[in-house]
């Protein structure tokens, strides 16, 4: 236990790290930026005073390098500034939506583990046979579609063609339906090749055919003995797939008006609202970040061989 | 166990390959670069020419010139079959920009990387991790979004993430050939490092990098699409499948057919890059990039 501390102090200090570079990113592209924040803050109206004085009260006139220290000290405090648009904390306005981007992508996550574990547990009992076959180009059809189309598309068969949920909004949990659905997708895909895969090579090894020799059914093997080993991949796979996951919600959001972190940072970068892209962008990555650590410490403790591995 | 995510793709690639279906893949994606070259000389098309009588006309409906249009039109009577034919030429333009910029950037510093390895192979790391902190559409939305709209900033957004995957596929082969008899035998006769790099090392990395491009290539190509679809980074005039998709989106109900058709020709061009990209990686030996 003591070197999987090790390895959790060693991660989270890399992790600080990271956040660091992370923040100084987004410092380069957003002082790299063309337009003066101050003039965008106050609008097309205000005259050169006004710009001046909020200029020198952002700092904005200050060297770049003081400036910088400041943003960190910022950074570290959660304090990103006033959102111009919105008129309040950029980060208050983060905070509110970030429930929503929570539900969606749990909600996905749900779907892509439950939809991929079965197809990847089908298709890798029988390696190279017809559903094997059938499941295969599914994920490769699954992996291709652009998601925002398949949004679309979801909408106009059952939204608008059945009219059986609704196309856009929250409210109920049939609004959650066909965004979560939608995200899932490329992740279903991932999912079920991992498991296949995992399963396949399972399926050879001797401890499936001990149990195979002491007369349990196909059924019980295949769930007590080859699914279990198969689940710990998966878990390290869900963790690292939480950038691609939120990645994905971000253009989910906008083509279901599900009001997350996704559509608020489109909408702020489209109107140039820096408090608010700094408060998203430094925040997704933080919470991606966190969930890897999360996933490569279950990763560790789930699997015994991996455990001798790193305490050794 | 990345390793292992390939297998379905490589059986199923074994099974093709001996036959013609294998060779599908290369026909379609011909298809689509023989488009993307002609089309727009056969084809005009004019986005800010909107013939509003023709608007929201079913495919196969006779337009007021008399000719006919075959996917439809959209709701300023745009031609459908005309936005996808030059959105080809948009897709497939900044796709191969993209993949030449992250490639060229991608060997040259995972090759350098890997041969020299010490401190310079830990920056290389410590640069990964932080851009990999952030999902890679995100950052392309932010600096697509933040600056002017043109194609190069779109091809930077793209590159400045897609570089990595090269990268870590060539430093992996640059790392295992600084230890064998040739590069020794080179390195002790006194060949310069760079020459060394090149004429003994970057050989090697030719095959798994265009099976990576390839794949590469389908997540640039969906990415760009994504931008367009949220109205991010290309100037205005240009034309693109996200973006006719992006404004099918709120006539759903009376014209399907304007967000559906560029979808279907996006999706097709994207399911044959990835099978073909799955041959060529299996035929390589590399792993399929994650995400």
């Amino acid at each position: 236990m003591v070197a999987v501390t090790r390895m959790v102090v060693r991660r989270l200090l890399i992790g600080v790290f990271v956040m660091w570079g992370a923040a100084s990113v987004i410092f380069v592209i957003v002082r790299a930026a063309p337009g003066d924040p101050a003039a965008v803050f106050l609008g097309p109206d205000a005259d050169k005073e006004q710009i001046a004085r909020l200029t020198a009260a952002l700092g904005l006139d200050k060297p770049l390098f003081e400036q910088y220290v400041r943003y960190l000290g910022d950074v570290l405090r959660l304090d990103f500034g006033e959102s111009y648009r919105l008129g309040r904390p950029a980060m208050e306005a983060v905070f509110e939506r970030l429930p929503a981007t929570i539900d969606l992508t749990l909600t996905a996550t749900a779907v892509a583990v439950a939809v991929g574990l079965a197809l990847g547990l089908v298709a890798g009992s029988r390696p190279g046979g017809a559903v094997d076959r059938v499941v295969s180009a599914v994920t490769i059809a699954l992996q291709s579609f652009p998601t925002f189309w398949v949004g679309i598309m979801l909408v106009l068969t059952f939204a608008l063609g059945l009219r059986l949920l609704p196309s856009a909004g929250v409210g109920t949990p049939a609004h959650l339906v066909l965004p979560a659905v939608t995200l899932a997708f490329p992740f279903t895909a991932i999912v079920a090749r991992l498991t296949r895969s995992s399963v396949a090579e399972a399926m050879r090894e001797p401890y499936v055919q001990t149990a195979r020799s002491k007369g349990l059914s196909e059924r019980q093997v295949l769930l007590g003995h080859a699914l279990r080993n198969s689940l710990i991949p998966v878990v390290t796979i869900v963790g690292l797939q939480m950038g691609a996951l939120m990645g994905g919600a971000v253009i989910v959001e906008n083509v279901f008006a599900w009001p997350g972190l996704g559509s608020l940072v489109v909408d702020a970068v489209a109107n140039r609202d820096y408090a608010v892209v700094q408060a998203v962008t430094l925040l997704i990555a933080g919470v991606v970040m966190v969930l890897n650590i999360v996933a490569d410490v279950l990763y560790v403790r789930l699997d015994p061989r991996i455990r001798t591995e790193v305490a050794s | 166990m990345s390793q292992a995510a390939v297998l379905p793709q490589q059986v199923a690639t074994r099974r093709w390959r001996s036959g013609a279906l294998a060779r599908v893949p290369y026909a379609v994606i011909a298809l689509y670069v023989l488009v993307a070259l002609i089309g727009p000389l056969v084809i005009d098309y004019d986005p800010v020419r909107t013939p509003l009588p023709d608007r929201l006309l079913a495919p196969g409906s006779r337009i007021a010139s008399g000719e006919i249009a075959w996917l439809g039109t959209d709701a300023l009577g745009r031609d459908i079959l005309a936005q996808i034919v030059y959105g080809a030429r948009t897709s497939l333009g900044i796709g191969l920009a993209t993949v030449l910029v992250a490639c060229v950037v991608g060997v040259t510093i995972g090759v350098v990387a890997g041969y020299s390895r010490g401190r310079l192979d830990a920056v290389l790391a410590r640069i990964t991790d932080v851009l990999q902190a952030f999902p890679a559409i995100l950052l392309a939305i932010v600096i697509a979004g933040v600056f002017a709209r043109s194609v190069p900033v779109v091809v930077l957004s793209l590159s400045v993430t897609a570089w990595i995957s090269f990268a870590r596929v060539t430093r992996g082969v640059a790392l295992s050939l600084r230890e064998r008899a040739w590069v020794d035998a080179a390195r002790v006769m006194g060949v310069p490092v760079r020459s060394i790099i090149v004429r003994h090392v970057v050989p090697f990395t030719v095959g798994p990098v265009v099976a990576l491009a390839t794949l590469e290539f389908a997540l640039v190509v969906l990415a760009e699409a994504g931008l367009s679809f949220l109205g991010i980074g290309l100037p205005t005039g240009a034309v693109s499948w996200g973006q006719t998709i992006a404004n099918g989106q709120q006539y759903l109900e009376t014209a399907w057919w304007i967000s559906t058709l560029p979808g279907i020709a996006l999706s097709l061009l994207i399911i044959n890059i990835g099978i073909l990209g799955d041959q060529l990686t299996a035929r390589h030996g590399q792993r399929r990039p994650r995400s």
